[in-house]
């Protein structure tokens, strides 16, 4: 599954913009996964700090 | 609650996209998803002062610097300089966009619009198969908001034109991932703006200083997403801070993504129209967004006010909002697609041939094209392939 880890989250929907299914949503300082989510890993290579991970 | 026009996210895109609406007559309603317009910043905030100052008279608090030019180093530390008059771009002022964005909203809210913050877009609302509103929270409270016609307003992330079947998700090829510091460090060049290149710096991409007065700079950088992986821009950039900017001192910490696909299909659709990020309207060279989002808020706040009198909302009434952001900027951002593409696969020793070239050439009083065509005339081998675009 997709984790994301909050302390290292920085919010700027870098991820959102290149989720193919529409399974991410940025709010405020939290990020959305919803069941949408194919576990791609896209959002994991565009993150700028790390903060998201695909977990087996 | 029922308006005429919709704004979805209030940054400087949507903000003038409703003042422009407002103004002409229109009911509008802006809604911003964060609860403080401006914060966090995602941007290194470099404008073109010329281009600015055509669109409106800046606020003097808007502005944190002005700079002279821009220097650009290649990646074995040769540097050439631009003057500001002649290098165009996002060059000139440096703003603060906390600031900045907030006197847009402002504006937008003296010629009429009703802004709401804290109050998040969920999806669209259709009668009959045709767009009618927005179903939205508004701190955390479900609300409707009935409406003709939505503009489209919110950046990288954007869901509006994804819900109304524009498909603006970024390829990995077509978002940079960026990471910035705001950083005081008594070696800052107050005076320019500073560009840094090579591959092992920031690959397919460039590290900038941009500096905002008394030693005082966004010092950042971005990667092409397709070579990326996860942490990559913070890691690098805290490596080039320790190679550049080693007793620099880190007071703000910035990252995003940015799009960098070059004109979309489309941008707009029965009852909606995109701008700024949301419609990738982004030079795809530079990274630089923030001047085409706000012209392209100002001619679709206008086809918004004419399409909304003429009663058609549908694509054909919204054509000419198309047409003209294709017109206006929409051909130069085509033109730094092809560019950047054929600039991401430069060596490291292609770059330094460059701008080693350029060495004995007086460029001062050179504007892009021109320093392009002496390019060109010096490195006609590496730079054939953008023979069409350069003569």
């Amino acid at each position: 599954m997709l984790t994301v880890n909050r302390y290292k989250c920085c919010y700027c929907g870098a991820c959102v913009g290149v989720c193919p299914t529409c399974a991410l949503e940025l709010v405020e300082t939290w990020l959305e996964v919803s069941a949408e989510c194919k576990e791609c890993g896209l959002c994991t290579k565009i993150c700028p700090v790390g903060a998201l991970e695909v977990k087996a | 609650m029922k308006c005429d026009l919709i704004v979805v996210g209030g940054g400087p895109g949507g903000s003038m996209a409703a003042k422009t609406a407002a103004s002409a007559g229109l009911n509008v309603v802006m809604l911003e998803k964060r609860q403080e317009i401006g914060d966090p910043v995602r941007c290194a905030e470099g404008v073109s002062k010329r281009a600015l100052c055509r669109m409106m008279l800046p606020e003097p608090e808007w502005i944190s610097s002005e700079v002279k030019g821009a220097r650009i180093y290649a990646p074995d530390g040769k540097s050439i300089v631009m003057s500001e008059d002649k290098s165009g771009g996002e060059v000139g002022y440096v703003l603060e966009r906390k600031v900045f964005d907030r006197g847009l909203a402002m504006q937008a809210a003296q010629a009429g619009a009703k802004i709401l913050v804290k109050t998040r877009a969920l999806g669209l609302l259709r009668k009959d198969g045709a767009i009618c509103g927005v179903s939205g929270l508004r701190i955390g409270e479900p609300l409707q908001i009935e409406a003709p016609l939505i503009i489209g307003a919110d950046g990288v992330e954007s869901k509006v034109g994804r819900w109304a079947g524009i498909d603006t998700t970024l390829k990995l090829q077509d978002i940079e991932s960026c990471a910035q510091f705001l950083v005081q460090d008594a070696s800052i060049d107050d005076e320019y703006t500073e560009f840094f290149l090579g591959n092992s710096i920031a690959p397919s991409g460039y590290a900038w200083s941009f500096p905002k007065g008394e030693k005082l700079a966004n010092i950042g950088l971005g990667i092409q997403g397709s070579r990326s992986k996860p942490g990559e821009a913070m890691r690098l950039l805290r490596q080039f801070m320790k190679t550049r900017f080693p007793n620099g001192k880190v007071v703000e910490m910035v990252v995003g993504g940015d799009p960098c696909s070059g004109p979309i299909d489309s941008a707009i659709t029965d009852g909606v129209m995109l701008v700024g990020d949301a419609a990738h309207q982004t030079d795809p060279l530079t990274g630089g967004g923030i001047l085409n989002a706000m012209q392209a808020g100002i001619i679709a706040g206008e086809v918004a006010a004419k399409a909304i009198t003429a009663g058609n909302v549908r694509r054909a009434g919204l054509q000419e909002y198309e047409d003209r952001w294709r017109e206006d900027f929409g051909k130069v951002i085509a033109r730094s697609f092809q560019f950047k593409e054929f600039f991401v696969k430069l060596t490291d020793k292609d770059m330094n041939q460059l701008i080693g070239s350029l060495a004995k050439e007086d460029i001062s009083k050179m504007d892009l094209p021109g320093m392009l065509r002496v390019l060109f005339r010096l490195n006609p081998k590496l730079l054939w392939g953008l023979k069409s675009l350069i003569i």
